[in-house]
């Protein structure tokens, strides 16, 4: 049978599965009961200085799918607003009662060094893993010149993970923002600086709607909002790309990545893994369900595995990394075309609308005794998949490889790029 | 002990009769509403448009519910079919609209299309304008006979074009069978009566009531005065069993106690049969079979002469009749009732069955029924005493009897017209709203002419 259990960055842990710093992390009565029902190990809700922050009421905003499935979330809270002590002295007790159990602590003070050389000796006191620096906080405490401020700028990031292992021997996570326009620069940074590893994404900068009536975005705070973290099933893909952009960066492609964002299920974990996350980290999932969708994530993913053959999480780690390239290496001689399965088809012609008003044309219809038949037309279908993509029903339409006959040729020795290059 | 011919009014006690006759299906709630709106594909030309004679855009509506505008659903229901809701409610949709979605192929379960439309009509917001406008009054006067779902159709429609309509109506109240037809558990309360006084907020509509043509007007008379008439009667008589005993006491139309039922101010005082036989196999025998239970009838049976298969009414009636303990005879012909001074105490049939051409032939074996009340619903006809005086023009008829149209709903007079049952069609409410409409159409089109 596969096993769960893994090692990152030295920190044993019986599963991938770490709760992410945020509310389910926020204090012992928590993180026991997330324990109690099978989690790896969690990050501490992200600590400060005194005086804890202050949070307004009215925190949380949602991007509803028609069913009420919530497709992404979004807070504006700040870090703990619990004293520094008693996050200690809960560290320490629960680290104790939980041995087998990853605690990392998640900070945040500000960028300066003396602030990080106090917090950091108190921190190594509790007997946690390992600590993880929050610069992704995107609202709230940028207002103090902390998080996302200064994810923002890879020099303050080299800086203070820098102080960070001069002034603490556990190993450093670097919790990356999302909020940037490359985010292998950062991760540089977080390299140059002597990380252990990264971690990402943090939420991303959004506003998830505004109330019609009183025209006030959410969530309202007496009739006025402001910008809040977004995170949820919608930015797992954003997330994914991002992992991957760290993965296979050459300078950037060893360092251990623990991969957060939008991680719903068991299989959300494997792609972030497949694509060279160590570990992964749940947020949403937890405060959507409960602690124990933990049970569903580590079945899921043992099964998998052991239908795959993997017997661990390294067996697979990074294995979809090779196959995540530039766009101009694609081979352009590869062909695919939908083909519709008349068995599976319910006749709803929605491909029908979407490939004859927005794409290629490429789907006919027949009247056969009274009902309608849509087949592909071969010699113009593109293979975009947006047929597929429409359909309801799951197994109507299947994208086929045609074999050409042609060699692979990417976009750099094309005849058809006038910048190829000559062989 | 069996009693002979015993009839009684209070068989249940009021608590009772409200409760059997409350919503067959109750309304959607939001959460409800949302959840069966998901279920739409909004298909490209969907089949529930073409399956619903009125061609109401039911993904459109529906999607319109899906994003919360439910005005604006109810809207795009009324602009194509003005009494889309009383035909949420009555409309056969598991042999319509429903009985083409496509949802039906891979799951077996339709998109709840009657029920959202129930939904999106229900949240009209009348704080907002009557959602139709008039046009400038163009002069014309249109007579159209009979207030029932065709007539009042078509009245919408005249009078958005700015036309004037005087409705002629034999009854005392309008909406036709809508009113004194469709099954009480269907149409609830004053349903019909409301949904008609929404159809005249549009204006210019007058309506004469107990005024019937052929008795009160001629035909004549009215295209001498108006400058188009519409006829929209509807059926006006019952066939006929033919058979010894049909005079006794407790053999009644199905129709006239429907009737009856539906326009009495309390249910309880109506005298109801404690063994019933339905005769008849459409959806009228169910209504008065499933009605006379909800009553407290104590036994109901529908006797048939053909088998299962041939019935009219659909599978989702036959099961609707089955829930409500009523029991089906088929392979039955009615033979000869039997009675006395007080009425009818037994009927016999004769068994039939299919000889080897395939044709339906009764045997010499006979079954009787102990039965204290005889309902007859097989079926109306169109009598084409009212249309004129002997020596006036009067429109043809066709083979069935009914008034012949051409496509424009053009009888052979070129000034009338006509639809809904007085025409040959499915008998439905929505058909009906639908043959309204296009007539308005065509008749709008000749008065421009
Ligand atoms: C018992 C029963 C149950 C039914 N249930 C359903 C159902 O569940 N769903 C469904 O879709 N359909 C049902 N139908 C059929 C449906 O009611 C009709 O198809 C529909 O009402 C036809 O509309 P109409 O306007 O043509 O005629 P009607 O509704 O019959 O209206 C005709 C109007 O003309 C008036 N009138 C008649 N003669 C004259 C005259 N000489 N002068 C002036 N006015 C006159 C009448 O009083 C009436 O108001 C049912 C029918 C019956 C009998
Ligand atoms: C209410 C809330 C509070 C959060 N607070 C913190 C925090 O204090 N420190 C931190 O590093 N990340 C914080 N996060 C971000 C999460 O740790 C995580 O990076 C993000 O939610 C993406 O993961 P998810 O899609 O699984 O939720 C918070 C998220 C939420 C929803
Ligand atoms: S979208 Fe799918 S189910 Fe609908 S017509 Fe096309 S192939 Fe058939």
């Amino acid at each position: 049978m596969a096993k769960l259990a893994c090692e990152f960055i030295g920190i044993k842990s019986i599963n991938p599965f770490w709760l992410a710093s945020a509310p389910p992390t926020d204090k012992a009565y928590n993180v026991v009961r997330a324990f109690e029902a099978g989690w790896g190990g969690v990050v501490w809700k992200t600590l400060g200085e005194d005086p804890g922050a202050i949070n307004v009421s009215s925190r949380y905003g949602v991007h509803y799918g028609q069913n009420r499935q919530v497709i992404g979330f979004n807070n504006i809270e700040l870090i703990t607003d619990r004293p520094l002590q008693t996050n200690l002295d809960e560290i320490t007790q629960v680290k104790k009662d939980w041995p087998d159990r990853v605690i990392i602590v998640s900070l945040m003070v500000p960028c300066e060094e003396e602030p990080w050389k106090l917090i950091l000796h108190r921190v190594e006191a509790t007997g946690a893993d390992g600590i993880e620096l929050n610069f992704g906080c995107p609202h709230g405490m940028p207002e103090r010149g902390m998080g996302a401020a200064v994810g923002q700028v890879p020099e303050y990031i080299e800086k203070v993970t820098r102080w960070c292992k001069q002034y603490s021997s556990l190993p450093v996570i670097v919790k990356l923002t999302p909020n940037i326009t490359d985010i292998r620069a950062p991760a540089e940074a977080a390299i140059r600086g002597g990380a252990d590893a990264v971690s990402l994404i943090n939420t991303i900068n959004s506003i998830t709607s505004v109330d019609l009536d009183t025209m006030s975005p959410e969530p309202s705070v007496g009739g006025k909002s402001t910008h809040g973290g977004y995170c949820g099933p919608a930015v797992k893909p954003i997330a994914l790309n991002m992992v991957s952009e760290i993965a296979r960066h050459p300078a950037s492609a060893n360092i251990p990545i623990s991969g957060i964002g939008g991680i719903s299920n068991w299989r959300d974990a494997a792609e972030f893994i497949s694509l060279g996350a160590m570990n992964v980290q749940v947020c949403t999932a937890a405060m959507l369900f409960g602690f124990k969708i933990i049970k569903e994530m580590c079945s899921g993913l043992s099964d998998w595995m052991d239908k795959k053959g993997y017997l661990n999480i390294n067996d697979f780690c990074g294995a979809a990394i090779k196959n995540t390239n530039d766009w101009k290496y694609l081979n352009m001689n590869y062909k695919r075309v939908a083909l519709i399965n008349q068995d599976h088809c319910i006749q709803c012609g929605r491909c029908y609308a979407a490939c004859e008003d927005t794409s290629h044309q490429s789907i006919a219809i027949t009247e056969k005794a009274g009902a309608r038949e849509y087949t592909i037309i071969e010699e113009e279908c593109v293979g975009c998949n947006l047929c597929q993509i429409t359909c309801p029903e799951p197994e109507a339409i299947s994208m086929i490889d045609i074999d050409t006959g042609k060699p692979h040729l990417n976009w750099t020795h094309d005849p058809r790029n006038p910048l190829r290059e000559k062989q | 002990m069996s009693v002979d011919h015993d009839i009684q009014s209070k068989r249940l006690d009021a608590i009772n009769i409200l409760d059997n006759f409350s919503d067959i299906h109750p309304a959607l709630t939001m959460k409800q509403a949302l959840v069966a709106s998901e279920r739409c594909l909004f298909c490209y030309d969907a089949p529930c448009i073409q399956a619903c004679p009125t061609q109401i855009d039911i993904p459109l509506f529906i999607k319109e519910i899906n994003t919360g505008n439910a005005h604006g659903a109810a809207k795009e229901i009324l602009s194509a079919n003005i009494l889309g809701g009383s035909c949420a409610k009555v409309c056969p949709t598991e042999t319509l609209c429903e009985q083409v979605c496509v949802r039906n192929l891979k799951e077996q379960a339709p998109v709840n299309i009657a029920l959202l439309q129930r939904y999106a009509i229900d949240h009209l917001d009348s704080s907002q304008a009557y959602p139709f406008t008039r046009d400038k009054n163009t002069g014309k006067h249109v007579a159209i006979v009979g207030a029932g779902p065709a007539g009042l159709a078509c009245a919408h429609r005249l009078a958005q074009k700015g036309h004037r309509v005087t409705l002629y109506e034999a009854e005392k109240k309008s909406g036709g069978l809508n009113e004194y037809g469709i099954a009480q558990y269907k149409l609830l309360d004053n349903y019909a009566q409301e949904e008609i006084n929404f159809v005249l907020k549009i204006g210019g509509i007058t309506i004469q009531y107990e005024t019937a043509l052929g008795s009160d007007i001629t035909l004549q008379e009215l295209r001498n005065t108006h400058d188009a008439v519409f006829i929209a009667i509807g059926l006006n008589a019952t066939n006929k069993l033919n058979i010894s005993g049909e005079q006794f006491n407790g053999v009644e139309d199905a129709i006239d106690y429907i009737s009856q039922l539906r326009q009495s101010t309390d249910m309880t005082d109506l005298p109801v049969g404690r063994r019933i036989i339905v005769i008849g196999a459409g959806m009228t025998a169910i209504d008065i079979a499933v009605q006379s239970k909800k009553l407290g009838a104590e036994d109901v049976s529908i006797v048939y002469r053909r088998n299962q298969e041939s019935m009219g009414a659909s599978d989702y009636e036959q099961e609707l009749a089955l829930k409500h303990e009523i029991h089906f005879i088929f392979n039955a012909q009615p033979y000869q009732i039997l009675g006395n001074n007080k009425g009818v105490t037994h009927m016999q049939f004769k068994q039939t069955q299919y000889d080897t051409m395939g044709k339906l032939v009764a045997t010499n074996d006979i079954i009787e029924l102990p039965c204290d009340i005889i309902f007859k619903a097989i079926g109306q006809q169109f009598n084409i005493f009212p249309l004129a005086n002997k020596d006036d023009p009067r429109p043809k008829l066709d083979k069935r009897g009914r008034i012949q149209v051409n496509s424009q709903f053009r009888t052979s007079l070129d000034d009338v017209y006509a639809g809904g049952d007085a025409i040959d069609g499915l008998d439905l409410v929505v058909e009906a709203v639908d043959h309204g409409n296009k007539a308005a159409a065509a008749i709008h089109q000749q008065l421009q002419d």
